[in-house]
């Protein structure tokens, strides 16, 4: 292509100062955005509120693209249901029997469970999500793994509130906006849960590797006990949260834990439900420094 | 009476009489389309690996490299902002990269005036790489080797695509300097 005339501003003053001005400003613009970009590596949270705003102008936009998306995947679903559906109809039936059996075996466990937390006086308050919403967009091209829900500050999201799905743990809250907050998922190279193995009390931590997969580092080293398929609830450490819930399942074993896969896929999850913060108390316990006294 | 071909006094733009470009649509559809470009990759769900290319950035850079001269070298500044409102990167990342971007293309031009559209895209291809490669490093978070290679298809996606979105910058040149009928 024929090079344009652009750049060359001939006699004309005007044209010249024009030219050397662009370049100034382009210039100037490379180096305003080192200045904020190494304000935002050290202070992340400084623009947060910009964010939230812009992501509240888009969230009804991305509400209804959302709403779509899982329509027509619904119809995919309903479609490909019908290809061998004589087979898969009496490989459910099987489950659905052994389903059975397990629920009523968990039935028995939830009644002893009951009695002995009578016997110690402990109490199971119902949890009540903050906020049901859609998981409403993400930040598809970034090497970080957020996501947006279409619930914010006016309907009681706070930050580090648990974020979850019918399946298991997405993430948390890591910013609000007034409509809509910015989910950190559990894939994100930022993002550390304790767990433990749903079987078992063996501990671990369960690290984003931002690839999707999470990394399971065991906190007591020696043998590796763990087994590929093994399934990685929520320990409750840390006080965000509530023990029990389904986080990942082992894939791949190593040295010190392992690689696994979460349960709740973000891309297949259409609502979540945003939780309260399991422990505040604890929370607030961890970000107090050791030589400050905790206020009751 | 014999007719004359009805496309005779038309060019790409449309036909010529009683019509006339619009300054509001020639010079707003470049500045229009990377903004709603910025906006794109939210509404696609949230995978656990980043696949979506960095549209906004490849519409940037195939209005620069289709249509030379449209975008002033200082683009990158008030665009990038936007952009940085919604790419999950640290803020200042699009102002940063995307000067930077704009000024190596720049440079590029002084070295290079005659190109082919090869050469464009392996300019492109080698900036497109370096923009994701630098989001890994600036991203905020630890860079594992684990989510280097998980860019991988992001990579190969974005340089492919490329050609894509110059024909569609393409397009939309045309639109820009569509003629449209004069009212009254």
């Amino acid at each position: 292509m024929a090079p344009t005339g652009q750049r060359r501003s001939g006699y004309s003053r005007r044209a010249q100062y024009n030219l050397f001005t662009g370049y100034i400003i382009a210039g100037i613009g490379a180096l305003v955005g080192v200045v904020l970009l190494v304000l935002s590596l050290f202070q992340p949270h400084l623009f947060g509120g910009l964010r939230g705003a812009a992501s509240d102008t888009v969230s009804p936009a991305t509400e209804t693209s959302a709403t779509v998306r899982t329509g027509s995947k619904s119809i995919w679903e309903s479609v490909s249901g019908y290809y061998r559906a004589g087979s898969k109809n009496a490989a459910l039936r099987r489950e659905m029997e052994i389903a059975r059996i397990r629920l009523a075996e968990a039935d028995a466990v939830r009644q002893e469970n009951l009695r002995l937390k009578g016997l110690l006086g402990l109490r199971d308050s119902e949890v009540k999500p903050v906020a049901v919403a859609r998981l409403v967009g993400s930040t598809a091209s970034s090497t970080r793994r957020f996501a947006y829900v279409g619930a914010g500050r006016d309907q009681g999201v706070r930050v580090g509130m648990p974020v979850r799905s019918p399946r298991g743990v997405v993430g948390r809250i890591l910013e609000t906006g007034g409509d809509s907050a910015r989910v950190l998922l559990l894939t994100d190279t930022e993002s550390v849960l304790p767990v433990r193995r749903a079987k078992d009390e063996t501990v671990a931590f369960a690290e984003g590797r931002g690839d999707g997969l999470l990394r399971i580092r065991l906190i007591n080293l020696g043998i590796n006990p763990l087994e590929v398929g093994d399934l990685f609830v929520t320990s409750g450490a840390g006080g965000y949260y509530r023990p029990g819930a389904a986080v990942a399942i082992l894939v791949e074993k190593a040295d010190d834990g392992g690689l696994a896969r979460m349960v709740s896929d973000p891309a297949a999850t259409d609502f979540v439900s945003i939780e309260p913060i399991f422990e505040p108390e604890a929370v607030t316990a961890v970000a107090t420094p050791t030589e400050t006294e905790l206020a009751d | 009476m014999e007719r004359m071909d009805p496309r005779a006094r038309s060019d790409a733009y449309g036909s010529r009489i009683n019509r006339s470009h619009s300054p509001f649509l020639a010079s707003i559809v470049p500045w229009a389309s990377i903004l709603l470009a910025s906006v794109l990759p939210v509404f696609v769900i949230a995978t656990a690996l980043p696949i979506v290319p960095p549209i906004a950035f490849l519409v940037l850079l195939a209005w620069r490299l289709v249509r030379p001269g449209l975008l002033p070298v200082w683009a990158g500044l008030p665009l990038g902002l936007f952009d940085d409102l919604f790419n999950g990167q640290p803020f200042g990342f699009a102002v940063f990269t995307w000067s930077m971007a704009l000024i190596a293309i720049e440079i590029i031009e002084t070295r290079l005036p005659w190109r082919a559209f090869w050469q464009d895209w392996f300019t492109a291809g080698t900036i497109a790489l370096a923009y994701i490669l630098s989001g890994w490093l600036l991203s905020g978070g630890t860079p594992t080797i684990h989510s280097l290679v998980a860019l991988g298809p992001q990579v190969v996606f974005s340089i492919l695509l490329f050609p894509l979105f110059a024909r569609l910058v393409a397009r939309l040149d045309r639109f820009r300097l569509h003629r449209w009928k004069a009212l009254g």
